[in-house]
């Protein structure tokens, strides 16, 4: 009985709760036709959210003020840079992911120097340093259009029984960072400063130093996406990362975390993609124009963060 | 004790019209969180004239009785008579506020981003128009003239900027003060354990001028001394029950004490033996406005005195920046450990349980192999609850579910069972009940035999007497320096306040 009450009282529950109703929606309005083609290929999108909002989670959890804008630029200059370097070439795929991996390093260290070294509050930060990021991509790539090497671009693409081989190595890393989270030092440390960050530091915990790890970890996540995203769809595009940005944040609420920091969790994270985008399917399935669905979407995606925020606080 | 000893539970007297029924009357509350019986049937009665001492120790039910009359909680059962009405029907904040009702509780309400003025504004809605914050400014300042002469607080500061005493002092103006609604019970709950000596004075003088002009109170404070000072009436509570209510005149310290259902009385007299000869010490640095240089050695306990905000908290604060690393001039060889006195700002981590808040402080102890081991840590965390007394049913449960003395109980844990050699402590047992004290006394004694060093800003003449080697501030400076044999408590307020004050 206990098992079952604590299981209830999980915050990852109603995320995906609200996307296995999305999708019942959708297959009832088909009459079932479809229904497990709608499943792997939200799987195949939902992966992609996942990876950037595992980044932005462990930045939400900080603390209030604590997130990340810079996410969409960063996935555009990795994937660029990271495409036209390897220039399609299959043997030059890892040296290709490490410089993308250096891109997002770089872009951390960038944005946790504005934050701390010139005091600017992350939400501006980020969002000044993404323009930069987004314009050295955009001379950097000069509106060339590289293909993929064709072995990444099969890989993005594999699928093993409908299901996408990248969403199963994501969910393996979920799996990595949710221990991260709960069963190491830093992770504890994460989750105490967004609690009280002077009770952090009087604590004796390493409060700078996970701050910049944090952003930096966000920003490496940015880019791996970019990246993958890049090979997925046949080469990188300057408007790629447009998307990922409510995206990103939204996955995370959705998902369970506090907006206020200090408590968070990785399952909702999977859940609350899966929603988002078996939401647009449903919309589309429905047959409502491209106006009203966006529409729609916003509406939603309120409606569940009221819900789901409201549904927490009184818990507590 | 006396036949006028109500035993909660019993069945309550009616309530009687006449004098008695102008006051405030609450029969037979009952409250549970859950498994926990906060309050098993507790009658009080406090009719207007008089100030009622409730005392009790930490998790005897005090600030839970005194939630549901300020109306922050409802009772599960019991009512509720103001002015002879039976108010128990929807009482909430709203309704106590209308029926008089204020108070002034342990963990402060004032909002920091927000003024002095505006934060008086928050209590009195009536005060209208485009010219409010003058008018609540100009209230809350008379309202402080009148309670503390001489506060040197301005209604346009910024609260987060004034010190926990400051704090301390507008909440308490701002609950005397009246616009639409007269007032007439006000609660306060721990009101003097952040204010010195002079301050507590002046506010112990309001609440007597104020009982005497028809007002009722309820005072709850450690300080035993002070309740027997300031009330007409004490009630004693344990285990959410009445167990004594009698005139202030039946009882006195010890009679309190024994009411109470402590173990010790007294603090245990400290060995007298210097350690100052021993070794290298552990901890040398100069106080921020300089004065004699403060220092302590292994296995010692080393006291900061004088008045609060005088420069102590910033001393313990420089130590623990400064620790493992030689800087300057500043000695710190060992790792630190720092106890909150402010625990709300310094030491809680609000979601998290007991035993997390336990275990933050020794990650790298409960790690088996990579992670970290949530066996352990609970291990950890029973271990210490046992040994410090932690009044909870299990160690997963919130920390914010434990009354405010558990909490502090639950911080001293976290530093005592880390590997730190120096403990700070940031005048951490105020608001803390004396068996508790006692209890942590004795465990910082063991401490300290077994070779810790502890560093112990406290306001608390019992507790310097622990102290093996005190250090008095002055306006930042340390203005004296004094050996166990050299204390008094006259040595140390002489140098607490200048000469030529």
């Amino acid at each position: 009985m206990k098992a079952i009450t604590t299981f209830f009282r999980q915050p990852w529950l109603f995320a995906f709760a609200a996307a296995i109703a999305v999708w019942i929606a959708t297959a009832a309005f088909t009459q079932g036709q479809g229904a497990g083609e709608v499943l792997s290929v939200a799987f195949t999108f939902a992966t992609f959210f996942v990876i950037v909002a595992i980044g932005q989670m462990f930045v939400v959890t900080l603390g209030p003020g604590n997130v990340d804008l810079s996410i969409p630029a960063t996935m555009t200059l990795a994937g660029t840079v990271s495409m036209k370097i390897m220039d399609g070439l299959n043997w030059m795929i890892l040296p290709g992911y490490l410089i993308a991996v250096a891109v997002g390093v770089v872009v951390g260290v960038l944005n946790v120097g504005l934050i701390r070294v010139l005091r600017i509050p992350p939400i501006i930060a980020t969002l000044s340093s993404s323009f930069i990021i987004q314009s050295a991509a955009i001379w950097y790539n000069r509106g060339l259009r590289v293909k993929p090497p064709t072995m990444l671009a099969d890989f993005t693409t594999a699928k093993i029984a409908g299901m996408p081989i990248l969403a199963l190595l994501v969910i393996l890393i979920a799996a990595v960072m949710h221990v991260v989270l709960n069963r190491t030092i830093y992770g504890r440390t994460v989750i105490a400063i967004g609690q009280n960050a002077r009770a952090a530091r009087l604590a004796g915990l390493e409060v700078n130093r996970v701050r910049f790890l944090t952003y930096v970890m966000c920003a490496v996540f940015a880019a791996s996406c970019g990246y993958v995203l890049a090979g997925f769809s046949g080469g990188a595009a300057l408007n790629m990362g447009q998307e990922y940005l409510l995206a990103s944040v939204a996955v995370v609420v959705i998902g369970g975390t506090s907006v206020a920091g200090g408590f968070s969790n990785i399952p909702g994270l999977w859940g609350a993609a899966l929603f988002l985008f078996l939401l647009v399917t449903m919309l589309n399935t429905f047959g409502l124009g491209a106006g009203v669905r966006l529409l729609l979407t916003g509406l939603i995606i309120i409606a569940v963060i009221t819900l789901a925020g409201g549904s927490r606080s009184s818990e507590r | 004790m006396t036949p006028n000893e109500s035993v909660g539970g019993a069945a309550a007297p009616a309530p009687v019209a006449g004098e008695a029924g102008d006051g405030v009357r609450l029969s037979a509350i009952a409250k549970r969180f859950g498994a926990v019986v906060a309050l098993g049937g507790v009658s009080l009665d406090v009719p207007p004239g008089t100030c009622v001492g409730l005392v009790g120790h930490n998790g005897a039910g005090k600030s839970t009785l005194m939630n549901v009359l300020a109306g922050t909680l409802t009772a599960d059962e019991g009512t509720i008579a103001i002015g002879g009405d039976d108010v128990t029907a929807g009482y909430a904040i709203a309704r106590a506020r209308e029926r008089g009702v204020r108070c002034i509780f342990q963990e402060l309400s004032l909002c920091p981003n927000l003024t002095v003025a505006e934060n008086a504004r928050i209590e009195h809605p009536s005060l209208t128009g485009l010219s409010w914050r003058t008018e609540a400014g100009r209230l809350i300042r008379a309202k402080l003239d009148e309670i503390f002469p001489g506060h040197g607080i301005s209604p346009g500061a910024v609260v987060a900027d004034l010190s926990i005493a400051r704090r301390q002092m507008v909440e308490i103006a701002r609950a005397f003060s009246q616009t639409a609604t007269p007032v007439r019970l006000v609660i306060l709950d721990e009101p003097t354990s952040s204010l010195d000596q002079t301050i507590a004075r002046q506010l112990l003088d309001h609440i007597r001028r104020f009982v005497d002009g028809g007002g009722s109170a309820v005072f709850i404070s450690h300080l035993l001394g002070e309740v027997l000072d300031i009330s007409d009436r004490v009630v004693v509570m344990k285990d959410g029950l009445v167990v004594a209510d009698e005139p202030a005149a039946h009882f006195d310290r010890d009679g309190l004490v024994a009411a109470m259902g402590s173990v010790g009385g007294h603090a245990a007299a400290a060995s007298t033996q210097s350690r100052r000869d021993t070794g290298a010490p552990k901890v040398a640095i100069d106080a921020r406005g300089g004065g004699a240089r403060l220092t302590a050695h292994p296995g010692e306990i080393v006291g900061l005195a004088g008045l609060a905000g005088h420069g102590q908290t910033d001393t313990l604060l420089d130590v623990f920046a400064r620790a493992g690393r030689t800087k300057g001039a500043a000695i710190v060889d060992g790792r630190v450990a720092f106890v909150a006195g402010d625990r709300q700002t310094d030491g809680a981590f609000p979601l998290w349980s007991i035993a997390e808040n336990i275990g933050i402080g020794s990650l790298h102890a409960l790690k088996q192999g990579r992670f970290i081991s949530e066996a352990k840590e609970g291990e950890l965390a029973e271990r210490w609850r046992e040994r410090i007394g932690i009044r909870a049913p299990s160690v997963w449960n919130p920390l914010l579910s434990l009354s405010g003395g558990n909490q502090q109980k639950a911080l001293f844990a976290r530093a005592l069972a880390s590997d730190a050699d120096i403990i700070l402590m940031d005048d951490p047992m105020r608001g803390v009940d004396v068996g508790t004290k006692q209890e942590v006394y004795k465990i910082i004694r063991e401490e300290a035999e077994k070779g810790r060093t502890f560093l112990w800003y406290t306001t608390e003449m019992d507790e310097l007497l622990i102290c093996d080697h005190i250090y008095v501030f002055r306006e930042r400076a340390i203005v004296a320096d004094l050996t166990r044999s050299e204390l008094t408590e006259e040595a140390v307020i002489q140098a607490s306040f200048r000469q030529d004050a």
